[in-house]
């Protein structure tokens, strides 16, 4: 959780932006990370937007952490999306613990940590603040923005808001708005942080202990959201940890068990339990049909960028169904919308997975519009 | 791109908005993007055609056209083309009127099961036809309402479609079709085209 700051880079957003909460903002910092270069036409920039507990770090190396990218699978030199070929800039969202502004930064009122001080904030907040990105990047139009989960949301409301800022557009395993079974998740894993007593209501930041326990079961349970029944009985089964029988206790006896507190543990290194809360409540407050007077068709009337949609059949978090509702308002609105649903037994998961069928669409969809686009202009 | 596609390709003016029912890898619309600058869309069931497709830069949506044809607004699109596919649904009149629906102009083609080839299998021989345009056996054929010229064309009178255009196709030639020569095109066509509205 804690970083050099060196190893971030950051813009600091001094135009005032006004909260979807009512609360302005001003002077904040942003943290982003940018991969291949940015050509002279200036149209081979791509904009991630990452998922839940993601961050900015999409490639090669997170310097943070010391680990692989969060999509390092799909993103690199010569990978689905190619670096050599694109310039690719990710930023960490608002309320997000990688160096943009959250609630572990100072309140300069007091000096103290912000803590559940910090302001609500929604995906349309996060995309506003995302903007000035571009405007310090000079980049008038996208070639592309993708977006897995959550990310998914806010490509989708980048695209709402901005309609001309981007070619193309990529949401994968996403949804226009959380429903009753999503919040109820969301529900769960921040009631497990709050439940914790080190949590103390948001004001832990120099406290010795953090709700890491809480965190970590908030973690847990959202895991098993990511995977789908059919890949944790083939990876788990019934099968032991390191031992031949029942110990009859309570300690992890199944490698499912195993497999969880460990996947539990590594999150609390590098999350903050605050951010946790304040993003999750972003995406159950989304919904972006709420934003326009005509619904969802209103949101992407006389839109020209060209979508393309993917779901993945065993995601049971973001169901096929949610990105068929995306499909059927961008077809309703007569915007230009591809749409392919990727067979895998991975679950939510899939989008960060190098499924054979999913990288190859995705590639294919950005080289063959990266031709077009050039061509446009 | 086989015959029938430049048949079709013909009926299409340029910088028209279509939308290709079965698209397959997108043969026809891609070539009608290149000749004519159309806007073009597609529905396509198969994942590996769509994955196909989306790599060539078309828009095209994995999805069963039985079902998913409502999402699209009325008159939605200057052409709607379904090629050799009604035969193929559960309810091709259903299938049918989501077509004229959406589509301001429909194209439509069918293999003719009138044709003298499939009359001689069955009369002769006592078995299911197959020929060119029915390569597949009475078991595994995907075509469950199979009809000749003559019956979608009796379909479409009784139904008031209007007919703009028919064509039938015997190999590589090609003649109008009328009520006067109905008959004899039913008999040597492999292949017939509707241009309806």
């Amino acid at each position: 959780m804690n970083y050099k700051i060196e190893n971030i880079k950051q813009i600091t957003v001094t135009k005032p932006l006004k909260l979807d909460c009512g609360q302005t903002i001003n002077n904040f910092p942003i943290a982003y990370e940018t991969y291949g270069k940015l050509n002279k036409e200036k149209n081979n920039a791509i904009l991630i937007f990452h998922a839940l507990t993601g961050d900015q770090f999409v490639s090669g190396t997170n310097p943070v952490t010391n680990k692989s990218g969060w999509w390092n699978s799909i993103v690199g030199p010569e990978k689905a999306v190619d670096t050599e070929k694109y310039f690719i800039i990710c930023a960490n969202v608002l309320g997000g613990c990688m160096g943009s502004f959250g609630p572990k930064n100072l309140n300069e009122a007091d000096g103290q940590p912000y803590g559940l001080k910090f302001p609500v904030i929604t995906i349309r907040d996060m995309i506003k603040a995302q903007e000035s990105l571009l405007e310090y990047f000079n980049i008038k139009k996208l070639l592309s923005v993708l977006g897995g989960s959550m990310g998914g949301m806010q490509l989708l409301q980048f695209c709402a808001l901005y309609p001309n800022r981007t070619f193309s557009a990529v949401p994968i395993a996403s949804t226009t708005s959380h429903n009753a079974q999503q919040i109820a998740l969301n529900e769960l894993a921040r009631q497990a942080i709050m439940s914790d007593p080190f949590w103390n209501k948001g004001n832990y930041y120099k406290e010795k202990k953090s709700p890491k326990n809480g965190l970590a079961v908030a973690r847990m349970a959202a895991h098993i959201t990511y995977m789908s029944d059919k890949g944790l009985q083939e990876r788990f089964g019934r099968k032991l940890q390191e031992k031949k029988d029942y110990e009859f206790t309570f300690d992890a006896d199944f490698q499912v068990e195993s497999y969880l507190r460990h996947q539990g543990n590594v999150f609390v290194d590098r999350f903050d339990a605050n951010s946790y809360l304040y993003i999750s409540r972003a995406m159950d407050y989304f919904d972006l049909s709420k934003q326009f007077k005509n619904g969802l068709i209103g949101a992407f009337q006389n839109h020209k960028t060209r979508f393309l949609i993917i779901s993945f059949s065993s995601d049971w978090l973001y169901p096929t169904k949610n990105s068929k509702d995306i499909v059927i308002a961008l077809n309703a609105s007569g915007a230009n919308v591809a749409f392919a649903e990727i067979k895998t037994d991975k679950g939510h998961d899939s989008f960060l997975i190098n499924e054979p069928e999913f990288s190859e669409t995705l590639k294919g969809f950005l080289d063959s519009n990266f031709d077009i686009f050039k061509n446009e202009k | 791109m086989k015959n029938e596609f430049k048949i079709i390709a013909n009926l299409i003016p340029i910088q028209s908005r279509l939308l290709d029912v079965g698209c397959g890898d997108g043969t026809l619309i891609e070539a009608l993007i290149k000749q004519k600058n159309i806007d073009a869309r597609g529905i396509e069931l198969e994942e590996n055609k769509v994955k196909k497709c989306i790599s060539k830069g078309l828009s095209v949506i994995q999805g069963n056209a039985e079902t998913e044809l409502s999402q699209f607004p009325d008159k939605a699109f200057d052409f709607v083309v379904l090629s050799q596919t009604l035969q193929a649904f559960y309810r091709p009149e259903n299938v049918l009127n989501e077509l004229l629906r959406i589509g301001k102009k429909v194209i439509i083609s069918i293999p003719n099961f009138g044709y003298w080839q499939v009359r001689v299998s069955l009369l002769f021989f006592g078995k299911m036809p197959v020929t060119k345009s029915l390569p597949d056996l009475w078991f595994n054929t995907p075509n469950l309402h199979m009809c000749s010229i003559k019956d979608f064309y009796q379909f479409c009178e009784k139904k008031k479609i209007k007919m703009n255009k028919i064509i039938g196709i015997n190999s590589e030639k090609t003649s109008s079709i009328n009520r006067i020569n109905l008959e004899m095109k039913n008999l040597l066509s492999e292949v017939g085209i509707f241009l309806i509205s």
